[in-house]
């Protein structure tokens, strides 16, 4: 065996092999350390810019201001030179066309959810499944679309035959919209965490003589309520981070109001109309963007890791 | 015995009831989403079905050999021959305000076509030749019914004498409708008529190209490291909180993220689909990541046993075993990231593939539009001719996402295989 010529080839072979595996192993930790510098990334070019826009104005201006009119003066004898960037009207705009997306779609999403996980025949389930998909599927700027094409009018005739006076732009318009476009996130996050909830449970409480529904709602829902109270903070956090149903359907001017018939402005709104068109990157009204930009980070991501931490706890309980 | 049971018949009844209503709350939430979808998808594709036909009207050009000078085909003016046309056909026009209306019939880019007949063709010169034209948008929405013809006169498109001229064109037949080839086939224009999605087709095909390239071979190498390699520690746990973090990020941050290092710092092309799949590539590696874990996560560990058994090493184990055979799982994943990416408007609007653009781009490095964007500017235009571009752009669209998902469907089907 000792002297059988291949023990050389292997040796020589092995050492081009190990050097090799090194550079094949590196590359895979840079791509793994990719996802890492992405999010390092987005810190630290929106901390960056929004530093400066921070050196312009205050942050007490900024997140206590009532008033949003990102004006930068061209001449210092303008009229109204001085723009004010009150952030308080947008973020109010932001959660109200989100609170009014989540009215719609939280007992849509859990109800459809509840039916599909208990009540629905295999057969149905594989019909109405897809179907939810494609409405997840369906990019957002079609919601937009049909939110400002379809729905607004509808608000508005409504409104106006009931002699309300409704804006062309409403929040209600661009909540329905929304709302409709998060039901299949809730109804698909929501469908797994009812499927993850112990058979024994559910035989337990039939077992006390109780009807399907008395064993939904006293017994599966209260033990499911961690999942599903962490798909409803992610389908929060995918409203408030939601861009063009807002842009195309709710207005640009930020009225500081609650009425849902009244027209309102998101964060996300504002930093499209910010940098779509000239930017210059010294300027208050460029840089406002990512100040709003950073914002919006740090809320949806809270809500994220909140989101993901319950729903995680509540899967090692059961598992 | 008997009286207890009489007891709780009622209150049974009430459950029973109350079990129905339960039963029917989940019915009628579902049936509200698919009737909203229905009534959504319906209305779009109502609406965009008009775009794919085109009105053309037949006028008589006489090729005036005065008009054209047979050395400089090319430099003749064709919009006056078309005008003298138009008001040979309508000899009683003669107030200038009547002529301008007369003159917007068709569309500005009949002079071309005619440029176009003529260079090919000089003969024609001197002759007479009865050509079909694009007309204008106006009389375009006219034949297809969707402008008021009746009512305060004012108030309407087309005046009473225009709508005569209309039906006299109508009554011999020099009105009819075809195809609408140039909506396939051409870039955008102001003039709605004329307006195309080839241009934004094929900068979203750019874009999802760049995007795949990039964020398929990252993003399953992560995964494999991920799920191969990676030890259970702080470091490795931080990746993967980083991962499903990142993949819940609004998609504007990744716009903003794209504007402020690829443009502003690295200085490339504004409104390229270079930038713009760069940014979709970083938006969609969650996705691909999470995927491809999965996919490795359902070969067995007997192929690796194996594998490592007969002296293989980890790498090669990984690469000619493991790999392969969650390659399948692993495309699925990539093609549903990509058809997501392909409905993504917001942070191709931070980086400028916003602007108008009529050429068809050629590279990605060339300014261009994405489908979605398209959609977006064009949903932004007071034509009413406009209204329904959008919609036949939005139906290409998920024309599009549906075929993608198709190919991602039949993959699974075929490939997916049971351990």
């Amino acid at each position: 065996m000792g002297n059988l010529p291949t023990a050389p080839f292997v040796s020589s072979n092995k050492t081009r092999r190990r050097l090799g595996e090194f550079v094949v192993y590196v590359l895979l930790i840079t791509s793994a350390l990719v996802a890492v510098a992405v999010t390092i990334g987005i810190v630290f070019s929106l901390a960056f810019e929004a530093y400066h826009f921070f050196q312009l104005i205050s942050w007490q201006d900024f997140l206590f201001g009532t008033k949003w009119s990102p004006q930068t003066a061209i001449r210092s004898d303008q009229v109204g030179a001085e723009g004010s960037f009150g952030v308080l009207p947008l973020v109010v705009g932001t959660l109200l066309i989100s609170a009014i997306a989540m009215a719609i779609a939280t007992p849509l999403g859990l109800a459809s959810a509840i039916y599909l996980a208990e009540y629905a025949t295999p057969r149905a389930r594989s019909i109405i499944k897809p179907m939810l998909e494609i409405l997840a599927g369906i990019p957002t700027v079609v919601y937009g679309f049909f939110a400002a094409l379809m729905i607004a009018p509808f608000i508005r005739m409504t409104g106006s035959s009931i002699g309300l006076e409704v804006a062309s732009e409403s929040a209600l318009a661009a909540g329905i919209a929304m709302g409709i476009m998060i039901v299949p996130l809730i109804s698909s996050l929501s469908d797994d965490v009812i499927n993850s909830v112990p058979q024994s449970l559910r035989d337990a409480s039939y077992g006390l003589g109780a009807t399907q529904a008395e064993t939904i709602r006293k017994v599966i829902l209260p033990a499911a309520l961690p999942g599903i109270s962490g798909s409803l903070l992610l389908a929060t956090s995918t409203a408030i981070g939601e861009t063009m149903i807002v842009v195309m359907a709710a207005g640009m001017a930020a009225n500081l109001s609650v009425n849902p018939l009244d027209a309102v402005t998101t964060v996300t709104v504002q930093i499209v109309s910010l940098l779509t068109g000239d930017q210059e990157f010294d300027s208050a009204k460029t840089l406002s963007a990512f100040a709003l930009g950073i914002m919006l980070f740090c809320v949806t991501l809270v809500l994220n890791v909140i989101a993901q931490k319950i729903v995680k706890h509540f899967r090692e309980q059961y598992d | 015995m008997t009286n207890s049971f009489t007891d709780i018949t009622p209150s049974l009844r009430r459950r029973h009831a109350r079990e129905t209503r339960f039963k029917w709350m989940g019915k009628i939430a579902i049936i509200i989403a698919v009737s909203f979808l229905l009534v959504m998808v319906g209305s779009i594709a109502w609406l965009g079905s008009g775009a794919l036909k085109q009105t053309r009207v037949q006028l008589n050009v006489h090729l005036d050999a005065a008009q054209i000078d047979a050395a400089a085909v090319a430099d003749a003016n064709y919009g006056k021959l078309i005008k003298t046309a138009l008001l040979d056909r309508f000899p009683e026009v003669t107030k200038r305000r009547d002529k301008k209306s007369l003159y917007g019939l068709v569309s500005y880019d009949a002079a071309y076509a005619l440029h176009d007949r003529v260079v090919a063709e000089p003969g024609l010169i001197g002759q007479d030749l009865r050509m079909w034209f694009v007309a204008s948008d106006d009389l375009d929405m006219l034949i297809k019914g969707n402008l008021e013809t009746t009512g305060d006169e004012n108030r309407r498109r087309f005046s009473d004498k225009q709508l005569g001229w209309i039906n006299s064109l109508k009554e011999e037949g020099a009105i009819k409708s075809v195809f609408n080839v140039a909506f396939f086939t051409t870039g955008d224009s102001r003039e709605p008529e004329l307006a195309g999605v080839l241009g934004a087709f094929v900068g979203t095909a750019f874009t999802l190209l760049v995007c795949f390239c990039l964020s398929f071979p990252i993003g399953i190498m992560a995964a494999i490291y991920l799920e191969e390699f990676a030890k259970k520690n702080r470091w490795n746990d931080l990746i993967e909180v980083n991962i499903n973090n990142l993949a819940a990020v609004p998609s504007i941050v990744f716009g903003l993220l794209g504007l402020a290092v690829f443009l502003n710092v690295f200085g490339l092309p504004r409104s390229s689909p270079l930038v713009g799949g760069m940014v979709l590539a970083l938006m969609t590696l969650p996705t691909i990541i999470i995927a491809a874990r999965a996919a490795l996560r359902a070969v067995p560990p007997s192929i690796r046993e194996a594998a490592l058994g007969i002296g293989a090493t980890q790498i090669q184990t990984v690469f000619h075993h493991v790999a392969p055979l969650a390659l399948p799982g692993m495309l699925t994943g990539a093609i549903v990231g990509m058809a997501r990416a392909l409905g993504e408007t917001a942070p191709l609007l931070m980086i400028g593939m916003v602007a108008f653009i009529v050429d068809i781009p050629g590279s990605v490095v060339q300014p261009a539009t994405a489908l979605p964007v398209q959609i977006f500017l064009w949903a932004d235009s007071p034509e009413r001719a406009f209204l329904e571009k959008t919609s036949a752009a939005i139906i290409v669209l998920i024309v599009f996402l549906i075929l993608m998902n198709l190919v991602a469907i039949l993959l699974r089907n075929k490939y997916s295989q049971r351990f």
